[in-house]
């Protein structure tokens, strides 16, 4: 997580690769290629992993259980796993285009189906989270770097830097501890949920605000940082003299000419620390249980439920390649000097 | 040893130590950072290793932080103090094998890519973008869960996911230290790859693969603690995050016993912070672009 620290700048200088002399057409196609590629990856890295790897996932699965040998011979062919290798990623490649991700081994159900149910509690908590944490960060970044070195500056750099230390679901059982009183400690919504479309609501936000508030305040550092390193690189730049030059108010110097030019390279940095959102959700939720993916995470860890764990793994990690690719290709469309150049 | 080479070092050393010790931050983390390593060093002198054996505990379940148990005791009767003192053994040795793992991979990725260019580094970079935007912690625990073993797997499962970023920094610095003059001579006498790369790139770039090396130390620290309280590894062995993984399994959130959770946290924030703090002015040292900014 530390990697916000030292790179930004270089992170910064190279996030815009856009090849030279193409038109919009051909720099999103070659960002849909290298998300392609990533999708490939990610594909082939799923299969790797968790068949080739050392280990017999059968064995893994079965752990603590005692099975005799033709049990686990059987169980092995139910799963194709008494094929070639070859022939098991040709199987694996054939089910996943079918959107066939395999059986759940714990729930006896199929993956797809699993994931689908749990999709929207995270991406309703990671996606306030991420929102609420972008805008309280860059807004902080902003005051901070505008007043570099005074008190602001470090409380604030010092008050961030703190949160961030913290691991995030620590944070959560201590404010599970703390506010346990005043909101509920788990799940989405109460037993007796009205069912009425606000009042229940209502209740879902109350569930929400724990989970919520530890996410935020565990990455919101790092948009601070990032905003403030990229104010820090315009603050001495000819255009802020000039406009100061002519008059204008500090105000207006920081909001008109300073921010939008910081503020693009560190949305692309933004999107590209999702991954490290979603890391969060999944600790967070399995404190909270929330019941979304983080928490579908943490129970297949528990029973070693692979296939799930494959599943899981796939499509948070295509999740987090489409993001980047809808970032880079935003980024061509606001920021006119990657378009020049 | 007395060579002008080794002399100019030591010089360059001083320096560096000079400026570093004018940084009050990185001063308070280095301190922390001693007292916590001294602690870890000397836990067995401290606390006796069979303070950790539940057969042998003496406490009550549950305590609150008491004369003789300064932290309190845990669900069987061992005292917290002993477990978070000897946690620190194990969650530091795995946080600095794992980030030694991951600059390792992260400095020959980064090096290899900047000094053979063409598609060795398309190659290299294309999986380098590609690991740097995966959900590392999702990958760690796909890792974890499968090589399925005690604290070696965690060690390896965050090296693995953590180097992309030491990459692509080691390779920015590369490329510009072998556009400079003196690589292009070194080459002309005659200089092979080995020799370019080992005596002239991996010099220059230490300084910053340290600094970066320093800041990650913290996240593999987090890593570690989150890992093991999923439950990953082997609950047997002593970290702060086996320690917290059995205090919510105990039920110490809703029991309200603070004093199990409470502890193991803060100690992994606490070092944490340090590593950042230290990292930080060891970077505003080294980073001459830095300087003049602060």
């Amino acid at each position: 997580m530390t990697d916000f620290l030292v790179p930004s700048e270089e992170a910064i200088v190279e996030a815009p690769s856009p090849r030279k002399g193409g038109g919009v057409l051909r720099y999103v196609l070659t960002k849909i290629g290298g998300a392609l590629v990533s999708v490939a990856l990610v594909v082939v890295f799923g299969f790797l992993l968790f068949r080739v790897m050392p280990g017999d996932p059968v064995t893994t699965m079965t752990r603590g259980v005692p099975l005799s040998g033709a049990q686990l011979d059987q169980r092995r062919h139910e799963m194709g796993l008494d094929k070639p290798l070859p022939a098991q990623f040709v199987d694996y490649l054939v089910n996943l285009l079918h959107g066939d991700f395999g059986q759940s081994y714990a729930y006896n159900a199929p993956v797809g189906h699993i994931i689908a149910e749990r999709i929207g509690p995270t991406v309703l908590l990671v996606g306030l989270a991420a929102i609420l944490a972008a805008a309280l960060g860059l807004w902080l970044g902003v005051k901070s770097a505008w007043h570099r070195g005074g008190p602001f500056d470090r409380a604030s750099v010092g008050t961030a830097l703190v949160f961030w230390s913290f691991p995030a679901w620590w944070l959560g059982l201590i404010l599970m501890m703390i506010f346990g009183g005043w909101f509920p400690s788990g799940g989405m919504q109460s037993v007796d949920s009205p069912t009425a479309l606000i009042p229940h609501a209502l209740d879902v936000a109350h569930h929400l605000v724990l989970p919520l508030v530890t996410l935020v305040l565990v990455i919101y550092g790092q948009y601070q940082l990032v905003m403030r390193s990229s104010l820090l690189e315009e603050m001495h730049s000819d255009y802020l003299t000039t406009a100061r030059a002519k008059g204008l108010r500090d105000d207006l110097v920081r909001r008109r000419h300073a921010v939008p030019n910081a503020l693009l390279p560190t949305i692309t940095l933004v999107f590209m620390h999702l991954g490290l959102v979603v890391s969060g959700a999944i600790t967070v939720e399995a404190v909270f249980s929330w019941p979304g993916l983080g928490q579908l995470t943490a129970e297949a860890l528990k029973v070693k439920d692979l296939p799930l764990l494959q599943g899981i793994f796939i499509v948070l990690v295509l999740a987090v390649v489409t993001m980047n690719l809808i970032a880079d290709v935003l980024l061509r469309v606001f920021d006119p000097r990657v378009r020049a150049s | 040893m007395t060579s002008p080479v080794w002399a100019r070092r030591r010089a360059a050393a001083g320096n560096v130590w000079r400026e570093f010790r004018s940084n009050r931050g990185g001063l308070i983390g280095l301190a922390i950072l001693l007292l916590f390593i001294l602690g870890a060093v000397f836990a067995p002198l401290l606390v006796p290793e069979a303070a950790l054996d539940v057969t042998k505990a003496t406490g009550g379940r549950l305590q609150a932080p008491s004369g003789d148990f300064v932290l309190g005791t845990d669900e069987s009767g061992r005292s917290l103090l002993a477990l978070v003192l000897w946690g620190s053994r194990g969650s530091l040795v795995v946080g600095l094998s794992a980030t030694l793992l991951s600059v390792v991979i992260g400095t020959t990725v980064g090096i290899l890519a900047a000094h053979f260019g063409r598609w060795v580094s398309a190659v290299l970079m294309r999986l380098t973008d590609f690991f740097l935007i995966l959900p590392s912690l999702v990958l760690a625990i796909a890792l974890g869960v499968v090589l399925n073993g005690g604290l070696g797997t965690i060690v390896l499962a965050i090296g693995l996911v953590s180097w992309p970023t030491g990459a692509r920094l080691v390779r920015a610095q590369t490329l510009s230290v072998e556009a400079r003059p003196y690589i292009e001579r070194s080459r002309a006498l005659g200089g092979g790859h080995t020799h370019v790369i080992f005596k002239h790139v991996l010099p220059s770039v230490l300084p910053l693969v340290f600094v970066n090396m320093t800041l990650a130390v913290g996240t593999a620290i987090v890593a570690e603690s989150t890992l093991t309280f999923l439950g990953l590894g082997n609950p047997n062995d002593v970290t702060w995050g086996t320690v917290l993984h059995a205090g919510q399994a105990a039920g110490a959130v809703t029991f309200g016993a603070w004093w199990y959770i409470l502890p193991p946290g803060a100690a992994i924030a606490l070092v944490v912070l340090s590593f950042t703090m230290v990292g930080r002015a060891l970077e505003t040292v080294l980073n001459p672009k830095l300087k003049e900014r602060r």
